[in-house]
């Protein structure tokens, strides 16, 4: 017993489980909308591509954030812009332009070995790594991104379901796409340190996903969600402690296998 | 509940409903980069009409729709709507119906919060409903006969529920002008009678309705005005008027046989396959 409540006697665990609680809430809620607008794949390029950033704003001496966030949104506007205007897919678009920024990340840590123990750190996510800093801007940006979409809650509901519709109704839904890409870019980047960039992607479906197969109803999938998000984002960074394994990997392991006994009883009900 | 809806189309009537035309189209060319789809084009819908737009696939209907409600910019020309320059007007002008084929029947959305939808841009940015709101969803689920499926999920109600699921999305902003893209595609024969005969009642109260079809028996049976569209007018008027043998081949390209039965017209094509002859 005295182990298992061992890890609550340090700080820099109960850091951790703070921030997994944040980013499991936040990577819930925008998991929605990803899912809805078919955008599973936006989560996994965008978190490459804000890596790759935050390395070349690193090697410009930025701060992490800055060069994620800045390559991040141009990511996010590249990928729109692209799909706008010419004949390429979201899918190809992605694969393009977030890889091309992952690649020149690498060949940067490549050539400047001192990156290479946070660079790891940054694939799959580390308990250790957790500052105070990382608590306020993923405090911060969830503040944000929940309050926005409390306020937009009708028009981005309106442009997910039905994008054209909802321009010929009056909603800007330009705006809406850039708010959304916007929220959807730092909720990756402050997910990064908790889970890691191969690993952000299943943080923001698994939630959604299990959510969906148990309610019909948009309002009630968004606060399942959350729900799911932020449990097993404090169930997998306890577990990352007790297995001694990367953040992320246990935070994904355990939403997936939420997800596999929900699938499990939504297959059984329907028999 | 009735007096709720009597006060609802009420303010739904325009009192300058016949005052100026619905849609003024001057000398519009469209079309996508160098393709264009149709040349100068000017046409003139009357306030409290109700008109079927009628064509072949690819024939520019669609894109006819999308100049009208300013989702595609006009090449050159001019597109106005109850006299203000399209995408000027105020939100929740111009009532507005897809089709059926291109919602996504798996998004999780209940028929309420469909209908929801159409009060978006009222300017209200609470989550939830206000009270006046839900009277508003209520009775118009009412009028339209989808209210004892308000809970249920888009996909487990019928298609003629679907169809006036969408149509209540559209009516419950007040507009003056309706527009339905293909609402007699996808949904069964007495479905397909339910829903014009809706659409009627609704043009009754004052709607400006303007649809796109590709069911002509449909439109003879049920709209008072149709137009024939390929690429530009080819007619407009009386279906009984202008559905002729010259001008519907004129539109399709290929022969029709036009039958008048008991006051009906009845529009087929003139060679259909035989299979009698065939297993002979």
């Amino acid at each position: 017993m005295e182990f298992l409540l061992e890890p609550f006697a340090y700080d820099f665990f109960m850091r951790g489980l703070l921030a997994a609680a944040m980013v499991g809430t936040l990577c819930g809620a925008v998991g929605v909308y990803v899912v809805l607008r078919g955008m599973s794949y936006v989560g996994h390029g965008l978190s490459h591509a804000a890596i790759g950033g935050a390395i070349i704003g690193i090697t410009f001496n930025l701060d992490f954030y800055a060069g994620a966030l800045i390559m991040g949104l141009l990511a996010a506007l590249a990928i729109n812009q692209i799909t706008k205007n010419s004949h390429i897919k979201l899918d190809a678009a992605i694969g393009i332009v977030t890889t091309a920024i992952f690649a020149l990340g690498v060949a940067i840590v490549s050539k400047l070995r001192n990156f290479k123990q946070n660079f790891e750190a940054a694939l799959f996510g580390n308990i250790l790594g957790i500052t105070d800093q990382d608590l306020m801007m993923i405090a911060g940006v969830t503040v944000i991104t929940l309050i926005t979409m409390f306020f937009c809650y009708r028009t981005l509901l309106f442009s997910t379901f039905d994008h054209e519709a909802a321009r010929i109704f009056g909603v800007k839904t330009n705006t809406v796409e850039f708010l959304f890409s916007l929220l959807l870019t730092l909720s990756v980047i402050v997910s990064l340190n908790v889970v890691g960039v191969t690993m952000v992607a299943a943080t923001l479906i698994a939630p959604a996903i299990t959510a969906r197969m148990l309610t019909d109803s948009f309002s009630r999938m968004i606060m399942l969600a959350i729900l799911f998000g932020s449990v097993t984002g404090i169930v997998g960074m306890y577990l990352s402690y007790i297995f001694n394994v990367a953040s992320g990997t246990t935070i994904v392991l355990f939403s997936t296998l939420v997800f596999s006994l929900t699938l499990m009883a939504h297959l059984l009900r329907r028999q | 509940m009735q007096h709720v809806w009597q006060v609802l189309m009420q303010a739904i009537t325009p009192s300058d409903a016949q005052s100026h035309a619905a849609i003024k189209l001057t000398g519009v060319t469209a079309g996508y980069g160098k393709h264009i789809v149709f040349r100068d084009l000017s046409l003139e819908i009357a306030s409290g009409q109700f008109i079927g737009i009628v064509g072949p696939t690819a024939c520019g209907k669609t894109t006819l729709l999308k100049i009208i409600l300013g989702v595609q910019p006009a090449i050159t020309g001019t597109v106005r709507l109850h006299n203000h320059c399209v995408g000027s007007a105020k939100p929740g002008t111009v009532g507005y119906v897809p089709q059926l084929g291109s919602v996504d029947w798996t998004f999780p959305v209940t028929v309420e919060e469909v209908i929801m939808m159409g009060l978006y841009t009222n300017g209200r940015y609470w989550p939830w409903l206000s009270k006046t709101e839900r009277i508003s969803i209520h009775a118009m689920a009412d009028r339209l006969g989808v209210y004892d499926c308000l809970h249920q999920h888009i996909v487990n109600i019928s298609g003629g529920q679907r169809q006036r699921t969408f149509l209540a999305r559209a009516l419950i902003n007040r507009p003056k002008l309706l527009i339905l893209d293909e609402p007699t595609s996808g949904v069964d024969i007495k479905t397909q009678h339910e829903v014009l005969h809706l659409l009627g009642d609704i043009n009754r109260e004052g709607i400006t309705i303007l649809l796109t079809t590709h069911d002509l028996n449909a439109v003879a049976s049920h709209l008072p005005w149709v137009i024939c569209f390929n690429r530009g007018m080819i007619a407009q008027g009386r279906p009984s008027d202008i559905f002729t043998n010259e001008i519907l081949t004129q539109t399709y390209g290929g022969d029709i046989v036009i039958v008048k039965h008991e006051g009906h017209l009845l529009i087929a094509n003139s060679t259909p396959l035989n299979f009698m002859d065939d297993t002979k």
